[in-house]
């Protein structure tokens, strides 16, 4: 009978995916055993003693596991049936955040629940906005090829994001821009992800370049385009007008629209982080936020902001082709990268192990982005497949954003790597992500509505 | 649909793949191609500290070490870990107030950071180190660390030893590549200085891992890549370190020179400049004070007046243009000339001679006739073989070229001089392309242009001592464990004077100058029972065209069979070279070789020259207006001392008279003995204690 319950339970799973998450779990936490490895400390004992982070970490792993099992033992029609009511739910706890939250690092967007865990539902939001996704794109009466179908994910989508810009977590809210990885792959036009792209080009130009070069450069680049089209031109004069058209969206960006954003929209240290990243200053006393209290100079003229960034770079940058060697990271030990257990976690992993390491691991990564591509197209159902896609965009989204921050390719962002960083409530979201769609996808000759 | 977008699944996977393709393409950047991250997580987290050696030891001629290393003790602190130290203790055992205690932690917090050790107090005396040890466990946050530094046992040869001081910019920026780094000591002046390579020995480096705040974590790499510090080398001197002594006292309140050779081996027997100064006087914590006080006195004692000032060398030179008057035949020892009082030969009455009659060459050396040796200068010069005077200067200079004058004679004490050796071009610039014999005929006898270094004046004694050959005067013998760096090759080449000079030459100019001790000019200097040959001078000088008094000059060497020293000997504005110089060299000499001053009248001379007081005149009073500046000022600032205390006693009304009846005693000098933190029995600077004498014979005056 038992043997019985166990070959259903276990049939169709995926143990690929479960392999690659236990072992990603388990590099984690031996990062994070890195970072907090003092030397002459009994190792087995603050592993099981609970005080350290990555005691706390293998906990929680523990308790992952507790849940992972539960969400496999569930029925998977239960989460296409509470998709939207979860969703509702996810809203109404960021709602409530506003009224009950709890302020951490700046940004009010915990709640407390007890012993000394609070919880964070812009994170916990994805799976629901995930599912309820996946639930409005498998309608059937959903005809995504209509702007109205794809006005209408946009908002599942971007609604948890602007109640988490709300709450000050851009990082968390940039997430939410994943889902239109999942709308592309749904049909969204190709158009808007070249010109999603030409905006983010246009953006770093204009970070770079002084305006009116580049402003005379646009201008060429026009010229040049009418001259290389001036035969189809000549047949259709509205070809004209998009160009000059396009020419004048683009220079009103570079010239009104960027600086509007930087100065008033964003608050003084992304700008700054934002500029930095491009090996650029921001001048601090333009912004919004600055302007309202011109007397808080003090905060302006802090410690530069590219701190993190440098000593990120410096203990990737130290670990060579091949590391310094399990323990041995000297940017490590010292504790010269701030947040290094969580945010800056990939640092100890390229300093210990160098270039061969890091490629190791993101081609870990990349397996299991593949991996979950793979069980995605597989699906019969289109819940099962954006659903698989939503969990693919957001992992991926994580990788990359959390990866660049450290190696100095985007801005400093705070959000985590997933299955790595240290944080219990990351690691409890992301598998509760996973394994949702394992769970789908042992049932995947069924159809979900 | 699905089926119509599912190529887009492929779309996906390559962006998916490209991004991480630009992600590892940025790795490789960071890890691979620049170097510049390694050195900067290296400069973060490895802390080097540099293990000093011990510098090595000099010895004198019999083993004892006259240069050598003792620890003392810095009070060093770590400001964040000083919670519950007494304060009020430790400001009252170092005698500070709370309010300095305060000011130098916050510079210490400021220079250095709270988390880091930084020194406190440096140099601790041993009574200070004494009460601090046993109260150190009232002090949490502060220890006592003990560091090495330079010690003279004697308390003497400061000039000749030299001292070591912290590198500064320029010294690093000259030496880049020897591996100096601040906060190193190197040897400043003399031998510190000419042996640094030897002495400083291998600094050992030890690497520690230390976090973002600066905190010690433990060894790098298990101290794989530490290295041991290896100890300097020691020294071996030819120093005669109580004869040092000796010569040291003898030159108490005087300014002049001592140099003694070893003819057999030009091992410098001892090198005294006068006025000298204790060099402990440069090692505690009072060092900085003490070098600008020295700094500012007249009588310049940094100066080494055995090889860095340049003298003329007065009659002693009339050995030298003796020997070459018989070598060139110009006259033999039988020659005589007669003296009515003064050189007749160039019509200008110059030079003049002090014993009127008819001399050889024996009594003319004995008796410094000045006209003898202005007639040999003379004659040798419009000697018709060279063709005119001018090439005659030039083989004369040739020969006292070959004696070691006007050139730098490589001796290992930094700063030597050259000297001066005039050439016929000189002169004939001088008088208008013109050249007579006459117009130098004072260099005959010393006077004019020619100049030496006492140290050159000695090397020419030993050369008349060896009939011909002297090796380059050198201090250090040998070096512990081999001379890696060939620094003593040159002290092992056997120089010769002009091959052409008869050994009958020297045995001429010796006997005459055995004649100035026996019977001449010399005759104070005898010592029973060792011949010695010897010469005086008398320099006349010009202080900015004024005339000064006479240098005191005497360069001798005995015994006269198997010379075991020779030696050269000024005493600045003394007078005749009998009066001063000529004893003082008796004395020395009579100390080498026989260990000791024989007899009451010996005795009493040596007395008498320790006690004599030749500052010269010049120097007097501009000390005598130092002092008074000095004590203006120090009045000056007692008067503020009492009005402040009579403010602070207003309330009480108790105003302490006894200052005004008995006003403190002005300090005539600072005492080092009581700021130098070593364990040191003798006195302090000499030089206080001559200015100190000096005051008082004033005042009696």
């Amino acid at each position: 009978m038992a043997t019985n319950y166990n070959t259903e339970v276990s049939k169709g799973i995926d143990w690929v995916i479960v392999w690659l998450y236990a072992l990603l779990v388990a590099i984690g936490i031996l990062c994070i055993f890195m970072v907090e490895y003092k030397p002459g400390v009994d190792v087995l004992s603050t592993f099981l003693g609970g005080k350290t982070n990555y005691s706390k970490q293998f906990f929680f792993f523990c308790l992952s596991l507790v849940i992972a099992t539960f969400i496999l033992l569930s029925d998977s029609k239960l989460f296409t049936a509470f998709a939207n009511l979860f969703y509702a739910f996810g809203i109404v706890l960021m709602l409530a955040t506003f009224v009950i939250g709890k302020d951490i690092k700046g940004s009010r967007s915990w709640i407390p629940i007890g012993g000394g865990f609070n919880l964070q539902p812009a994170e916990l939001c994805k799976i629901f906005a995930a599912l309820a996704l996946a639930k409005f794109l498998a309608r059937q009466e959903t005809d995504f090829t209509k702007l109205k179908s794809q006005l209408i994910a946009a908002a599942i989508a971007l609604v948890p994001a602007v109640l988490a810009i709300g709450q000050n977590e851009t990082g968390v809210a940039l997430v939410y821009f994943s889902f239109f990885i999942v709308m592309y792959r749904e049909g969204l036009p190709p158009a808007l992800l070249i010109i999603g792209f030409s905006f983010g080009v246009l953006v770093v130009a204009t970070l770079l370049l002084n305006p009116n070069v580049l402003a005379i450069a646009l201008t060429v680049i026009a010229g040049i385009i009418i001259y290389v089209l001036r035969k189809q031109i000549k047949r259709s004069k509205n070809l004209l007008v998009a160009i000059i058209g396009i020419w004048v969206i683009c220079v009103g960006i570079q010239r009104f629209a960027v600086p509007y954003i930087f100065n008033n929209v964003f608050q003084c240290y992304q700008s700054t982080r934002i500029y930095s990243m491009v090996g650029k200053e921001y001048d601090c006393s333009q912004n919004r936020s600055n302007k309202k209290r011109a007397n808080d100079k003090e905060k302006a003229a802090k410690k530069p902001d590219d701190y993190n960034v440098r000593q990120s770079k410096i203990a990737i940058g130290s670990g060579g082709l091949t590391g310094k060697g399990f323990l041995k990271g000297t940017q490590t030990r010292g504790k010269y990268v701030p947040e290094q257990g969580t945010d800056f976690i990939f640092t100890s992993l390229g300093e210990a192990f160098g270039l061969s390491g890091c490629v190791a691991f993101l081609g870990i990564y990349l397996f299991l982005l593949f991996r979950i591509i793979t069980i995605a197209e597989r699906q019969r159902s289109t819940f099962s497949r954006v659903y698989a896609y939503s969990v693919a965009s957001i992992i991926f989204f994580h990788i990359v954003v959390n990866v660049c921050m450290t190696v100095g390719l985007c801005p400093v962002i705070g959000i985590p790597l997933p299955l790595i960083s240290y944080g219990g409530l990351s690691l409890v979201d992301f598998t509760i992500l996973i394994f949702i769609m394992i769970r789908l996808d042992a049932d995947r000759q069924m159809v979900l509505r | 649909m699905s089926v119509f977008n599912q190529s887009r699944s492929g779309v996906i996977k390559i962006i998916f793949g490209i991004i991480f393709i630009i992600i590892i393409g940025q790795l490789v950047n960071l890890q691979v191609l620049s170097k510049k991250y390694k050195i900067e997580a290296d400069n973060n987290a490895i802390y080097r500290r540099i293990i000093y050696p011990d510098r090595g030891i000099i010895f004198d001629r019999k083993r004892r070490a006259i240069l050598e290393n003792t620890i003392t003790y810095d009070l060093v602190v770590t400001p964040n870990e000083t919670k519950g130290t007494d304060t009020l203790g430790i400001c009252n055992l170092l005698n500070i107030d709370t309010a300095a205690y305060r000011k130098r932690m916050k510079d210490l917090i400021f220079k250095n950071g709270s988390v880091r050790p930084s020194v406190f107090e440096p140099l601790l005396t041993p009574e200070m180190y004494a009460k601090l040890y046993e109260n150190m466990y009232k002090f949490p946050g502060f220890i006592l660390s003990d560091r090495s530094v330079r010690t003279y046992p004697y308390n003497t040869g400061a000039a000749v030893l030299g001292y070591t001081s912290e590198v500064d910019t320029a010294f690093l920026r000259r030496h880049k590549d020897e591996g100096y780094e601040s906060g190193d000591y190197v040897g400043l002046t003399g031998l510190e200085r000419s042996y640094e390579k030897v002495l400083m020995g291998k600094r050992g480096v030890k690497r520690f891992i230390r976090d973002n705040k600066g905190r010690i974590q433990g060894p790098f790499e298990k101290g794989e890549f530490d290295t041991t510090a290896v100890a300097g080398k020691n020294l071996y001197s030819s120093i005669d370190v109580e004869l040092q002594k000796l010569g040291e006292k003898l030159m108490t309140n005087k300014v002049g020179s001592i140099v003694a050779i070893d003819p057999r081996t030009g091992g410098i027997l001892c090198m005294i400049s006068a006025p000298t100064y204790d060099p402990n006087y440069l090692t505690g914590n009072q060092r900085k004070k003490h070098i600008n006080e020295m700094l500012l006195d007249p009588r310049l004692p940094f100066n080494n007046r055995a090889v860095g000032t340049k003298y003329s060398p007065g009659s002693t030179f009339k050995t030298v243009s003796g020997i070459i008057g018989l070598t060139e035949g110009v006259i033999n020892e039988q020659t005589t000339i007669s003296c009515s009082g003064y050189f007749p030969g160039c019509g200008t009455g110059k030079p003049k001679c002090l014993d009127k009659g008819t001399f050889n060459f024996i009594d003319a050396v004995a008796h410094s006739d000045n006209t003898y040796f202005s007639t040999v200068f003379k004659k040798l010069l419009e000697q018709p073989k060279y063709g005119g005077p001018d090439s005659g200067l030039t083989v004369f200079n040739k020969y006292v070229t070959s004696f070691g004058m006007g050139q730098k004679l490589g001796i290992d004490v930094p700063s030597e001089k050259r000297g001066n050796l005039p050439t016929s071009s000189f002169y004939k610039k001088k008088n208008g392309g013109k050249f007579y014999a006459c117009n130098l005929i004072s260099n005959a006898i010393g006077q004019g242009e020619v100049e030496t270094t006492m140290l050159q004046l000695a090397n020419v004694m030993a050369i008349i001592a060896n009939k011909g050959w002297y090796y380059t005067p050198h201090i250090i013998d040998s070096i512990e464990n081999g001379d890696e760096f060939n620094l003593l090759d040159n002290f092992k080449i056997k120089h010769f004077s002009d091959k052409r000079i008869p050994e009958s030459a020297f045995l001429a100019v010796q006997n005459g100058m055995q004649a100035v001790v026996d019977y001449g000019t010399g005759v104070r200097s005898r010592i029973p029972d060792i011949v010695m040959c010897g010469k005086t001078g008398t320099v006349e000088n010009y202080d900015h065209g004024v005339k000064q008094q006479d240098h005191s000059f005497f360069g001798a060497f005995a015994p006269k069979q198997n010379p075991q020293i020779a030696i050269a000997v000024i005493c600045e504005n003394a007078g005749q070279g009998a009066w001063a110089a000529a004893p003082i060299a008796s004395l020395m000499v009579e100390k080498y070789l026989k260990d000791t001053i024989r007899g009451n009248e010996r005795q009493a001379m040596l007395k008498e020259f320790e006690n004599k007081n030749l500052i010269p005149a010049k120097m007097r009073k501009q000390i005598a207006i130092m002092d008074s500046i000095k004590q203006a000022r120090e009045a000056r600032l007692l008067e503020l001392e009492r009005e402040k205390e009579a403010l602070d006693t207003l309330e009480e009304d108790a105003f302490d008279d006894t200052l005004i009846n008995n006003p403190k005693p002005r300090p005539i000098a600072p005492k080092p003995a009581n700021n130098n933190k070593k364990v040191l029995t003798t006195s302090a600077a000499i030089l206080t204690d001559e200015r100190k004498n000096f005051l008082k014979k004033n005042a009696k005056a």
